[in-house]
């Protein structure tokens, strides 16, 4: 008896009728980029709504406003994002939220920040008060230790504006993929420049080095298996903060 | 050859009938084949229809997905490109299978992870056992796949003693309750919340005892539930949306986290693919990752999608296996008339425009692939005699949506022609009563008269009907009845109205 590998292929060869088959051609007529550059106004604003659409909390800043506002989101008293301020930043109503344990964090101060090591340290040198804990491949926290970390600070290799996803590529400034999985709230630097409009044009870009880990995201974690309510951040980070850097 | 498209005569039932009235805790418990289990769809379909709970759950629910795919397809102005390119993509796959099968073990070799070849079901679930004894561990944490669903590994593991645990929270709804998924995407789509609600407070152990019923509490209370499990596990084990055949790339799209948290956390991720997930290179992604999420859950894009390629030294998982199943697949590729159904995505859009499916539910068709997509494939996987393929009303919706292009109702009509070849020569009871009922129409409706006098018939039936509706007509039409309501003749016909009111005139 031939073993399961050599079996299952000459069964597919037989189901194939024994012949060498012609290679389909693909018509690729769809849109392979779209009509905005990447970075312009019109993508950046379709990125805003659409990860506003998700649920997302959305900042645009300047590379200098940028550790200001890291403060702003996780310094423990400082003011925090509510319902009644919109502007730049949206906010999501939190009115059904039943006890502290299901609030997420963001509505909290956060006590303790993870970054990946290659993350620009001018960013998160005005937390102060907040523990600052670097991971890195090489020095890696175990996951239980970022259960009690509060929140995550990252960079992003791409974002696709017509589908209000960031994808993150594992390089040291985006670090491992447990670090912007387990803590409860992720803070997202995205740089205008790195905003495109569809799909193919991420896909384009990280064909560079497909071995890397890649995390799409595309708003907070959901669930909408219980009749069909969605329910933001079910496993993932709660609250997803996305600062736009031009 | 001549193509009946009613339904089939009767047919040997399976079994009992599932009990799947909501309401109560249990479900239709776990059969020992995930392809085929419970009544004959016939059978099952009568008892879902007269479960007007599960009519309401599953209408609000198929309109309400409906509606948002349309309106996201509807922003894609390249949408038929995509169809097109998608659908050829996977026939391209099909046709180059073994090279692109090789190519994708070679890479993923290459990037450090173990390739695993399974015939059939018991083949891949011993394999998956074997894996995770070997890490000396007796619980792995699951992201939601259909092709583990389809092996039954879950039952397999457990006679091991290695417990499964489900994190996806339909697929974990699913499994506390002892039931079966009735929803490729939305397996517990049959449950309200109060259901949910009472499962949890039963089943498991560290619920909140006052949990109620809103859905942002019950997901609160499976994530503080399973985060545990994700902390603590050693192996997990996932499916496969796509495979990259020339990076090694594999793909899972998902949006609780849940398959984030068991693809990146364990020491060793085992994963089961069936053979025909392949793509061919990473550029195809941009096809898929556009057509999935939109026809799947009505949404853009998916808040997850995770992408890995073998091993990636201090990130994630540190031993990899994949899986490559077969179970009835070389079949399907053998048969060219219903091979495409191997282009098959799994984004559930047919379930949902599907009126059988919209009526009747999941757990209907007896087999964990439901809905017009499973009344192809799932006949098809197995080889067995089937009364799936007539479980439609071939209307066409399902090919409307479908992102691949599968044309599901040609195919359900060449199986429906085979059924009948099988049956032989020998006309059965339906065949024999069809014959003389067209004769006697024929005969009928040749003169005025005798077509007046015949058009009366019907109204002796009205003394058989309840609030309008006959259930059940007397030999040879109860094989009508047997599977669908008579509406009550009228009181008078058209043609004695007409003369009526003329003579009124």
């Amino acid at each position: 008896m031939s073993d399961a590998r050599t079996e299952m292929l000459s069964r597919i060869r037989t189901a194939l009728g024994g012949s060498a088959p012609e290679p389909a051609e693909v018509p690729r007529v769809y849109r392979s980029v779209g009509e905005h550059g990447a970075g312009s106004d019109a993508v950046l604003e379709l990125l805003v709504d659409r990860l506003v659409d998700y649920k997302a909390h959305v900042h645009r800043v300047s590379a200098a406003e940028l550790p200001a506002l890291l403060a702003e989101l996780l310094l423990p008293g400082a003011p925090k994002a509510d319902p009644g301020r919109s502007a730049e930043g949206q906010v999501v109503g939190s009115s059904d939220y039943r006890s502290p344990d299901i609030l997420p964090t963001t509505r909290r101060a956060a006590r303790s920040v993870v970054v990946p090591s290659g993350i620009d340290r001018a960013w998160v040198a005005g937390l102060a008060g907040v523990e600052v804990f670097r991971d890195s491949r090489e020095a890696p926290l175990s996951a239980v230790e970022l259960d009690g970390i509060d929140a995550v600070v990252t960079a992003a290799r791409v974002a696709v504006a017509e589908t209000g996803t960031i994808v993150l590529d594992g390089a040291p400034d985006q670090g491992r993929r447990a670090i912007s999985l387990v803590p409860d709230v992720h803070v997202c630097v995205v740089r205008t420049s790195q905003v495109v409009q569809t799909v193919p044009e991420a896909v384009r870009l990280l064909d560079a080095d497909p071995g890397r880990p890649l995390t799409w995201i595309s708003g907070p974690s959901a669930t909408s298996d219980i009749e069909l309510d969605r329910v933001e951040g079910v496993h993932g980070p709660r609250t997803l903060h996305v600062a736009l850097v031009s | 050859m001549s193509t009946f498209l009613g339904m089939p005569a009767m047919r040997a039932g399976r079994g009992p009938s599932p009990d799947a009235a909501p309401g109560t805790l249990g479900g239709v418990g776990r059969p020992e084949d995930p392809l085929h289990w419970g009544a004959t769809f016939p059978d099952a379909a009568k008892a879902a229809l007269e479960n007007e709970q599960l009519r309401r759950n599953l209408g609000n629910a198929t309109r309400t997905i409906r509606t948002k795919r349309a309106r996201v397809v509807g922003e894609v102005p390249d949408w038929e490109a995509l169809r097109d390119a998608g659908s050829a993509i996977k026939a391209d796959v099909l046709a180059r299978l073994p090279e692109l099968l090789e190519t994708l073990e070679r890479n993923v070799t290459a990037r450090g992870g173990v390739v695993h070849w399974a015939r059939d079901a018991a083949e891949a679930n011993r394999i998956v056992a074997d894996l995770v004894r070997a890490k000396e561990t007796d619980e792995v944490v699951k992201v939601k796949s259909m092709a583990t669903q389809e092996i039954g590994l879950n039952e397999a593991l457990a006679e091991e003693g290695i417990a499964a645990v489900e994190t996806d929270l339909a697929e974990l709804i699913v499994q506390l309750a002892d039931d079966m998924p009735s929803h490729i995407l939305v397996p517990a789509i049959h449950r309200n919340r109060t259901e949910i609600r009472d499962i949890f407070l039963e089943r498991m152990a560290d619920a909140p005892p006052d949990l109620t019923d809103v859905p942002r509490e019950l997901a609160m209370a499976a994530r503080a539930h399973l985060r545990r499990k994700f902390l603590s596990a050693k192996v997990a084990i996932s499916g496969a949306n796509f495979a990259v055949a020339d990076t090694g790339t594999l793909a899972v799209v998902e949006s609780e986290g849940n398959g984030r948290m068991c693809l990146t956390l364990p020491e060793t991720l085992i994963t089961v693919m069936g053979i025909e997930k392949l793509v061919p290179t990473f550029d195809d992604l941009e096809v898929f990752l556009q057509l999935l999420p939109r026809s799947s859950t009505g949404e853009r894009m998916n808040p997850y999608t995770s992408m890995w390629t073998g091993v990636t030294p201090g990130d994630g998982p540190q031993e990899f296996h994949l899986v490559l199943l077969d179970n009835g697949r070389t079949k399907v590729l053998a048969d060219e008339a219903g091979r495409s159904a191997l282009h098959c995505i799994r984004c559930s859009a047919c379930l949902n425009v599907c009126p059988v499916y919209e009526r009747v539910g999941g757990h209907a068709y007896g087999s964990v692939y439901p809905g017009p997509i499973g009344a192809i494939l799932t006949p098809q996987l197995t080889g067995e005699k089937s009364d799936l393929p007539y479980a439609s009303t071939l209307c066409g919706a399902c090919y409307e949506v479908c992102p691949v292009k599968i044309d599901i109702p040609s195919i359900l009509v060449e199986l429906r022609a085979r059924e009948v070849a099988l049956a032989g020569s020998a006309p059965d009871a339906g065949d024999r009563v069809w014959k003389a009922a067209m004769k006697a129409a024929s005969f009928a409706m040749a003169d005025g008269d005798r077509f007046r006098r015949a058009a009366r018939v019907p109204r002796a039936l009205r003394a058989i009907s309840r609030h309008g509706v006959i259930k059940r007509l007397p030999f040879p039409g109860s094989l009508w009845t047997r599977s669908r309501d008579l509406p009550e003749p009228p009181k008078q016909t058209f043609r004695d109205w007409w003369a009526e009111r003329e003579d009124e005139r």
